[in-house]
């Protein structure tokens, strides 16, 4: 076996086994990680949605942008760049976000979920592969955000400081910061111990490059088990966890943060899964990026905490109630938008042009 | 064919495409590809190796040249 795949397969079992040791430390079931959840409780600690029960300044968050940051520099790979279609990305960032609400959970969570035996995840992983799936076509017409370039060092430190501001404010517990007092936000490990295995994922993520949507894709699209032998390891020690700790709860009904609404599972992570690969990583990949020093990866992560907040106030995310309207509206409006994007950054916009006639250079 | 494939700035998986996409219309030859950043030159990396190529990496300033012979 290469070093390579020592490295994603070791990463792999050490996610899945802080996943299970999170839930039993204190963090809601089946969400010892969960990108989406997190940012969405930082976006609510931060003031910037009113929902009471999803609120903390999640260390884990933190720790992962930090444990980015500390490997890529200690390996010098630290790489401060950007400008790669920055408002897309925002706005990919944002629709990650409202479709992973939508299902109650990122992908990362979906495996969790799964691995805890909430059945209702076997709906979402289909839609997750069929979200890549789609994203893929548009890969092969040439589908691109533009190049990067590399830029100041200050500028790739922007994330690092944004990690460390928030670690000071979950210390600091000023009265405007909102923490909850029931639901899934005030289920929480010990801080450090939180941040502790954010840092140590973080730093295994940028060494092996972990990404949920990555290994999906590179082995649809390239037929290469790298990054899949990774998730695929995570999973199954989450799994063997779960059962050794007598969490494996079987079934669809009464799962812990989650709905039973089949179609709005599989449409919310295909919303997730399409925007994923359009913007070239999954959420917790985009947070690693960013502590590498990718203000692309930052731009992508305010657009998840942008979408959090939007998510929120307008009733977008599901709930154990299942998917409202607005819910439903929002992803179709999603997939549309991606859709849009996707025709707009490939060749298909040339030949889209090309039929409707009649273009003219501006130049 | 020109040997030379820039894929500097563009994000995965695109470089591998690009790369990719050279190596299998050739069967022979020598391709120096330029990419900015250590995940690019990871996966061309693998891809090329994967393909049967030989690579060589070497930095040049902020990014990274691969050789890749055949």
């Amino acid at each position: 076996m290469s070093k390579d795949k020592i490295l994603i397969t070791a990463s792999g079992i050490v996610v899945g086994v802080l996943a299970v040791a999170l839930v039993h430390l204190g963090n809601p079931l089946n969400m010892g990680f969960c990108i989406a959840c997190f940012i969405r409780d930082i976006a609510g600690a931060m003031g910037m949605h009113q929902a009471g029960v999803v609120q903390y300044l999640r260390p884990e968050i933190i720790g992962l942008i930090l444990g980015g940051f500390v490997a890529s520099k200690f390996w010098r790979e630290f790489n401060s760049s950007g400008g790669s279609s920055p408002s897309t990305r925002f706005i990919l960032g944002a629709i990650m976000m409202i479709g992973a609400l939508v299902f109650l959970g990122c992908p990362l969570r979906m495996m969790l979920r799964l691995a805890g035996g909430d059945l209702n995840a076997l709906v979402a992983v289909p839609g997750y592969v069929f979200g890549v799936w789609i994203g893929i076509l548009f890969l092969k017409k040439e589908f691109t955000l533009g190049r990067s370039q590399h830029q100041s060092s200050a500028n790739g430190l922007v994330s690092v400081f944004l990690a460390l501001f928030w670690l000071v404010l979950l210390l600091a517990a000023p009265t405007f910061i909102y923490f909850s007092q029931e639901g899934p936000g005030s289920m929480y490990a010990f801080w450090a111990v939180s941040l502790g295995a954010g840092l140590l994922t973080g730093v295994l993520a940028q060494r092996s490059r972990l990404c949920t949507m990555g290994g999906i894709r590179d082995l649809i699209l390239f037929r290469d088990t790298h990054l899949f032998t990774g998730i695929l390891a995570l999973f199954l020690v989450a799994l063997a966890g779960k059962l050794v700790t007598g969490l494996f709860e079987p079934g669809f009904l009464e799962q812990p943060v989650a709905h039973t609404d089949g179609i709005w599972n599989f449409l919310g992570l295909a919303v997730t899964g399409f925007a994923a690969v359009l913007a070239g990583g999954c959420p917790m990949r985009q947070l690693i990026l960013a502590g590498e020093g990718n203000s692309d990866g930052l731009i992508t992560v305010l657009g998840m905490l942008s979408g959090a907040a939007i998510s929120h106030n307008f009733a977008l995310a599901g709930s154990p109630d299942g998917v409202g309207l607005n819910a439903q509206i929002a992803v179709g409006v999603c997939l549309v938008i991606l859709i849009l994007i996707g025709i707009g950054n490939s060749g298909l916009r040339s030949s889209f042009r090309g039929k409707v006639g009649n273009t003219r250079s501006l130049n | 064919m020109d040997n030379a494939i820039d894929v500097r700035g563009l994000s995965c998986p695109e470089p591998v495409i690009e790369v990719k996409k050279a190596l299998s219309q050739a069967t022979s030859g020598e391709f120096t590809v330029l990419v900015s950043s250590p995940v690019a030159r990871d996966n061309v990396k693998r891809t090329a190796t994967g393909m049967g190529w030989k690579v060589e990496v070497a930095p040049e300033g902020e990014d990274f040249k691969l050789t890749i012979t055949s």
